[in-house]
Formats: C-alpha cells, sequence, structure tokens
C-alpha cells in the first residue's frame, strides 16, 4: 500500500546498494550504511531509506526511526553555510533562542530547513564547548561569540 | 533447571531460574502494577521494553528501585512490592506520564476499557501537579480506511511497535523521533494509508490508551436503519458469537449466538444473516479449486499452481500483495465470506426480495479490523455501490447494543433468517486458526473420493502453535496441509513457497493470532491469552452442536446452485465469487 514513488539516478541506487553489501547487506549495520550514505549524499532523504530498506532487508519504517533518533543524521541537505545555532545551557540562558528566531526570520526558513537557492541552512546544537563565548553560533567553520539578535543581519551579509 | 528461592512481602517463593519478579509475585498471587509489559502466553509474544517504570519495586542491596517486570530473581533476594517509598514512586511516574496526555476521556473511544485510565484510578491519582504549565506535544490526528491514530494519547510502551514488527514482521510503524517528540509512527511519519500497514489491527488490539482504535461507523449504521428506503441486510462472522459477550461480562468462551441474534433484530435490522453461510459458500468454491489444481498438478500439469493458499483472510491478502507480489497467483481466487456474502445479498437476495441494489444496505460485524478496508476495496463494487456497505467490529456491535439499552444477557435465543443465515459446522470453525482448511477437508475428501468422511474432527489441524503442519489421507493420497496463524509465522511458510521448497499441497494463513478469535476488532484480551483459547473451544463446540458439519450437504448452498450460480467454479460464480490480486510492493523509479 506504499505509496511513495522513488526516484534516484542509477548510479546513486547502485552506490546505495553497493553500500550495503559492503556491510553484508546486514540490519545489524544500519548505522554504518547511513553514515557512508550520509558522508557521500550530504543528508538521508526518504527516497534514500527507502534504498537502504530494501538492501538490508529491513522496514523503512525502523530506518526513519534510526535516523530521527540520532542527531548526527539529517534529511535535509545542508546549505553551502551551514548555521548552527548553540542551545546548550550557558547559551540558551544567554538569549540562544532569540538569536534562533532572528535567524528564522531572516531566512524564512526552520531549524533542519535549507533556504531555497541552497545558500544557508539551520540547526541547533548541543554545548560545544565555547560557554565563554555564549551565546554562540558556527557558520561553517567559523565562530562567533556573544551573538545579539541585532547581529544576525551583519553575518549573513558576511556570505552575500 | 535451577530454582531460586526468594522473599517477596514476606512471603518466600520457589522459581525457576530466569524468572522475573513481576512473575514471581504473581505466583504468590501479589499484583504488581504495569503498563507497558504484555505478555500472550500461549503465543510467544511478549514486550517488555522497562519503559515506564510503573512495575518498581524495592529489591535488598539496590539502591534504585527496579522495574519488575524485566528484573530476574536472584537467590536471597528480597522484595517488597508495595512500600511507601514504592507507592510515592509509582504516583510520580503516572503524573509524569499524565501530563503529557490529553484529558478528554469523556469522548475518548477507549473509555470504560483504557489500561492507563484504569491505572490512574488504581493508583488514586486525582490531580496531576504542574499539569496546566506542562507542554503538550501535539500530532495530527491520522485516519485510515481502518484504523485511527491519535498520537497524543501514545505513551510510548512500545507494544504495538512489537506486534507489528516482531509478530506480525509487517514493520509499518516504528519508534520515531527523540525525548518530547518520540512517537509510534510509520516511515516519514507518512499516514498510515500510505504505509505497509495490512490493517490486521494488532497494534489496535494492544494499545493500552486510546491512541489506536478504530474507525467507529455506527453513526452510518443508524442512520441507514432510520432510512425508511433502505432495506438493511446484516451478516455475522463466526469469531463474534464466542467473544460478543465478554464486552456484558460473560466469561470468555461463552456462545452468545442466538442472543446477538435476538439483539441484531431488536436494533432494526431487517435481516439477520450469518457470514457462516457464505463461509459454507467459500468451501464450496474454494475447495473445487484445490481439488482442480491438485489434480491437474497431479497429471503433471505445471501450470497448476500448488500449493493452494486460502484468502478469506483481507489482512493477509494485504500482507501478500505488499511483500509476496511475485506469488499473487499462488492463493485461492475466493473472494473471503464477507464479500462472497455481500456479492449474493445484493444479487441473489436483492433479486429474490424484489429490489434494487441501491436500496439495500449491507453490514458486517466482524472480529477484523481489516474488513473495514476490504469492503471498500473498488473492484467489490458494482457501478460505484459497495457489496458490503460497512464493517463494523465486534467491540463497536457491544456499543450498540449498549446505547440501545438492550439487555443482551436476558434476552431469548433467536435463530438466524432465511436462506443467508442457514449454515453448517464447517462454516462456524472458520473463526479458529486452522478452521478453514479443516472444513475444506471435510468438503474436499467427499468430493475428491466420492466416500463418506467418517471422522469429522480433523484435531490433527487445531491447536496454538504458530505453524502447524498434518498430513491428511485422502483415500491413499497423502495431502500435505500447512497452518500459520500470525503474518511472521505466514511468512515463514511463504519463503518456502518462494524458494520452491514448500512441500505442501495447501495452506490456510490468518493474520491474527489464533486466527479470528484474536482479531483486531474484538474484545480486548488484555494480554490475557487463555481468553482466546476459550473462544476457540467455543467455536468447536457449536460446530459439534451443528446437525450439519460439511459445507457441502448445506441444503441452502445447494439451492442457490440450483437456483442461481450453475455450480462451483462455474462463469457465474467465477464473476461474483472470485477476485484477483494487485502487486502492491513499492517501486523503486529510476531516473534516466
Ligand atoms: S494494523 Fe497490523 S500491519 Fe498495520 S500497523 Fe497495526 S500491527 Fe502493523
Ligand atoms: S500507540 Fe498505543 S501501543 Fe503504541 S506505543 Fe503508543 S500507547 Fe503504546
Ligand atoms: S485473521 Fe481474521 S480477524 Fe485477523 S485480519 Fe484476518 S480475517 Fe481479519
Ligand atoms: S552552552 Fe553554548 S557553548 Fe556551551
Ligand atoms: S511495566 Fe515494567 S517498566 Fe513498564
Amino acid at each position: 500500500m506504499s505509496h511513495i514513488k522513488i526516484e534516484l539516478r542509477k548510479e546513486d541506487v547502485d552506490f546505495i546498494k553497493g553500500v550495503c553489501a559492503t556491510f553484508n547487506n546486514d540490519p545489524q549495520e544500519l548505522i554504518n550504511v547511513l553514515h557512508t550514505c550520509q558522508e557521500h549524499f550530504g543528508y538521508l532523504p526518504a527516497e534514500i531509506q527507502e534504498v537502504v530498506s530494501d538492501g538490508l532487508n529491513m522496514p523503512v519504517a525502523k530506518i526513519y526511526g534510526v535516523v530521527t533518533f540520532y542527531s548526527f543524521f539529517t534529511m535535509t541537505p545542508k546549505g553551502k553555510h551551514p548555521i548552527s545555532i548553540c542551545l546548550g545551557t550557558a547559551c540558551y540562558v544567554r538569549g540562544a533562542e532569540k538569536v534562533l528566531d532572528e535567524f528564522k526570520k531572516e531566512l524564512g526558513i526552520q531549524v533542519g530547513e535549507s533556504t531555497k537557492d541552497s545558500k544557508f541552512s539551520l540547526s541547533s546544537l548541543r554545548c560545544v564547548g565555547a560557554c565563554g563565548l555564549a551565546p554562540v553560533v558556527l557558520v561553517g567553520d567559523k565562530t562567533y561569540g556573544r551573538v545579539a539578535p541585532d547581529d544576525v543581519k551583519n553575518i549573513l551579509k558576511e556570505y552575500e | 533447571m535451577e530454582t531460586i528461592k526468594l522473599t517477596i512481602d514476606n512471603k518466600e517463593v520457589d522459581v525457576p531460574g530466569g524468572t522475573t519478579i513481576y512473575k514471581a509475585a504473581k505466583e504468590l498471587g501479589i499484583d504488581i502494577p504495569t503498563l507497558c509489559y504484555m505478555e500472550l502466553h500461549d503465543m510467544n509474544i511478549e514486550n517488555k521494553p522497562a519503559g515506564c517504570r510503573i512495575c518498581v519495586a524495592e529489591v535488598s542491596g539496590r539502591r534504585n528501585l527496579a522495574p519488575t517486570c524485566s528484573t530476574k530473581c536472584e537467590s536471597g533476594m528480597v522484595v517488597k512490592t508495595h512500600t511507601p517509598r514504592v507507592l510515592n514512586a509509582r504516583r510520580t511516574v503516572m503524573e509524569f506520564i499524565l501530563s503529557d496526555h490529553p484529558k478528554d476521556c469523556l469522548i475518548c473511544s477507549k473509555s470504560g476499557t483504557c489500561e492507563l485510565q484504569a491505572m490512574a484510578h488504581r493508583l488514586g491519582i486525582k490531580d496531576i501537579p504542574g499539569a496546566e504549565y506542562a507542554a503538550v506535544s501535539t500530532y495530527r490526528k491520522d485516519t485510515s480506511p481502518s484504523i485511527i491514530r491519535d498520537l497524543d494519547k501514545c505513551i510510548m510502551c512500545r507494544r504495538c511497535e512489537m506486534m507489528c514488527n516482531e509478530v506480525q514482521t509487517v514493520g509499518a510503524i516504528s519508534a520515531v523521533n527523540r525525548g518530547f517528540m518520540a512517537t509510534v509512527a510509520p516511515a516519514f511519519e507518512q499516514n498510515l494509508e500510505h504505509s505497509t500497514c495490512t490493517y490486521c489491527g494488532q497494534c489496535v488490539s494492544v494499545c493500552p490508551t486510546g491512541a489506536l482504535t478504530e474507525v467507529n461507523h455506527v453513526p452510518q449504521v443508524l442512520r441507514a436503519l432510520v432510512d425508511p428506503s433502505k432495506t438493511v441486510v446484516v451478516q455475522t462472522a463466526p469469531a463474534v458469537r464466542a467473544a460478543l459477550g465478554e464486552e456484558f461480562g460473560l466469561a470468555p468462551g461463552t456462545l452468545v449466538t442466538g442472543k446477538m441474534t435476538a439483539a441484531l433484530r431488536a436494533l432494526g435490522f431487517d435481516y439477520v444473516f450469518d457470514t457462516d453461510f457464505a463461509a459454507d459458500l467459500t468451501i464450496m468454491e474454494e475447495g473445487t479449486e484445490l481439488l482442480d489444481r491438485l489434480s491437474r498438478h497431479l497429471k503433471g500439469d505445471t501450470t497448476a499452481k500448488i500449493p493452494i493458499l486460502t484468502s478469506c483472510c483481507p489482512g493477509w491478502v494485504n500482507f501478500f500483495e505488499e511483500y509476496f507480489p511475485d506469488l499473487k497467483n499462488v492463493p485461492s481466487t475466493a473472494k473471503s465470506p464477507q464479500q462472497m456474502f455481500g456479492a449474493i445479498a445484493k444479487t441473489y437476495f436483492a433479486d429474490k426480495i424484489g429490489i434494487n441494489r441501491k436500496d439495500m444496505v449491507v453490514v458486517s460485524i466482524m472480529p477484523c479490523l481489516a474488513k473495514k478496508y476490504e469492503c471498500q476495496r473498488e473492484e467489490f463494487s458494482t457501478d460505484g455501490n459497495p457489496d458490503v456497505d460497512f464493517s463494523i467490529s465486534t467491540r463497536e456491535l457491544a456499543s450498540f447494543i449498549k446505547q440501545a439499552n438492550i439487555d443482551i444477557k436476558n434476552l431469548q435465543d433467536e435463530e438466524f433468517d432465511s436462506p443467508l443465515g442457514e449454515s453448517t459446522g464447517a462454516g462456524v470453525i472458520f473463526g479458529a486458526t486452522g478452521g478453514v482448511i479443516e472444513a475444506a477437508c471435510r468438503t474436499a475428501f467427499e468430493l475428491y473420493t466420492g466416500k463418506k468422511l467418517e471422522r469429522l474432527d480433523f484435531t490433527e489441524l487445531r491447536g496454538m502453535d504458530g505453524v502447524r503442519s498434518a498430513t491428511i489421507d485422502f483415500d491413499g493420497l497423502p495431502l500435505n496441509i500447512g497452518i500459520a496463524h500470525g503474518l511472521g509465522n505466514a511468512r515463514k511458510l511463504l519463503d518456502d513457497v518462494r524458494s520452491g521448497k514448500s512441500q505442501f499441497h495447501a495452506i490456510e494463513v490468518m493474520a491474527c493470532p489464533g486466527g479470528c478469535i484474536g482479531g483486531g476488532g474484538q474484545p480486548l484480551h488484555h494480554g490475557n491469552s487463555e481468553v482466546i483459547k476459550a473462544r476457540a473451544t467455543a467455536i468447536y463446540t457449536e460446530d459439534r452442536k451443528k446437525p450439519l458439519r460439511k459445507s457441502h450437504e448445506n441444503p441452502f448452498i445447494i439451492k442457490l446452485y440450483e437456483e442461481f450460480l450453475g455450480k462451483p467454479g462455474s462463469e457465474k460464480s467465477h464473476h461474483l465469487l472470485h477476485t484477483h490480486y494487485f502487486d502492491k510492493k513499492k517501486k523503486i523509479i529510476i531516473k534516466k
């Protein structure tokens, strides 16, 4: 009764099937298979999970369960400049949520999404170990400390 | 096995190694409350994720309270199950669960049979401190043809996940997300309708709360009953009569056939008929198909597919269409009894009473949720008018009878109407695992050998083992029969058919553990497999009491063929009583 129609290029399907085969098509290796696929494609959309389900002969619902359980898996493609906002305790107390809201407003996207032009994507993090600089924002490899909502526009401008 | 001695609530008990504290306490008659834990002993079904922590107790030498449903007994252990500390912990756990739970018990379809509600009552919860500040998770309500998912009411016991994945091996649903947003859902949180769900309803039958319930069709049936232009015909499946009484406080296994008939008449149905009649008809068609395929096979015709698989369970049909579409020519083409009944009611019977099929409403009372979906399949309607209009579960019927203030326990037994209410014992046993194939053997034996069957009770085909097999002697021809109930067991037999290893001539499959008596629409068993066994006993008792016990001896079936269908397998029979199957496996489309 599944109505999902999956569209992938042949070489992508072959790649995923190949990864499954490397791990002996063993459902126990699901996490490793997903890691390898995410490294290759950058994210794990439904289509990829369906092919993994086929390759490991396990229900796709279980795979989706694992993908949504571990925060290092993502179902949306990262933007060219991935933006992460720390929501650890220190950052949170110092107003990280307001900063996050500002990014959402400026970019018109929610956490876990990316902009239409794939330029930016938005995610949140647990403590990144720079509490002294709270609230902390990462754009790609660059770290911004003591970010206030008013700084958001300027940060984004750097990547115009 | 080693024996372990321990003390629970100051009483000593000896248990075999590996026993959990919960079970040891039960031996002593100590009832520790549980929520997520569930066991169906005779079916090897167990759920113990140790997630809810309602079952905790104090265990000597341990700092923390231990979940008794999953903690094993150790020698010399001293356990205290109801100390103030334990009671306090249970209350805290319960308050926590309830703080994120809707409080609309008033209109919840599980109200009265909800285990969470009962637990709140048992633990004396009258107030949930801080509930007004607690965040409440919200999910959309998902309504499929058979099942409603209202996950705001989910307490993450994961019983449904265990049923769907381990027992049924369907894997339509799984625990997804984490923390606050954790829930049980199909892949990508699609609606159930777009998942691989078979609508077997086994998740519904174990869900302790109102998170998973059946779609309620009683209001539509009521509307048909008040519409003077409609003739409303009802059919009742075999398994219903063996379980309906439970909803009215009767002991499991109490047969209420006559009272149920009386109650249906009192509810205002114009004709009270029996799906058992259609079960007899199914045997005529399926049995003929079996013998035809078998004799062609024995003559060396390789186009004759052996084994033949039964096709009367719509949950099972959904399963093979999804997972074994390559074998879709193997099952019998005979429709399920529900659909055979509808097809005959809206042609033969409508003609007989001189009405148009559009003015007839056919209602079925089923132990099953998959039947709700089945009767909505397009191929089972004529010009948009379905052969069966509404299918309601045993539970829905019970609620309907209560609404109408009918005192079913004190009704005089009544008989079904004629002609579609007449059946043999063979029709009755369709309700239990092994019953369909036993009924088929009774008829096929006599048709094949031309001899009278001396022993009608094929006890070798009965029982509760998940996969069973027996060889029946057809006067020199050994016929190998396989039986599976529960879709996980069916998968095992199907894998053999696919690989060509199967030695069976015929296989019966029922999606639900125990067969339809354990169906997803039956009164809740609350984890007690004795209930299901008692229903099976009731079914076989009814069979024994019937004057006729072979489908082909049913005089009304004989008449139906004489007056209307011709003979089994005729063109007309094919048109009305047979169907075909579809490949529903998801396709991976490759972009060029
Ligand atoms: S109805 Fe059956 S197949 Fe569907 S989700 Fe429930 S247990 Fe799984
Ligand atoms: S839907 Fe019901 S059975 Fe499934 S986890 Fe939630 S409460 Fe338990
Ligand atoms: S075994 Fe019976 S109750 Fe269960 S899905 Fe099949 S027909 Fe329905
Ligand atoms: S809480 Fe944000 S860096 Fe530690
Ligand atoms: S019943 Fe033991 S943890 Fe839920």
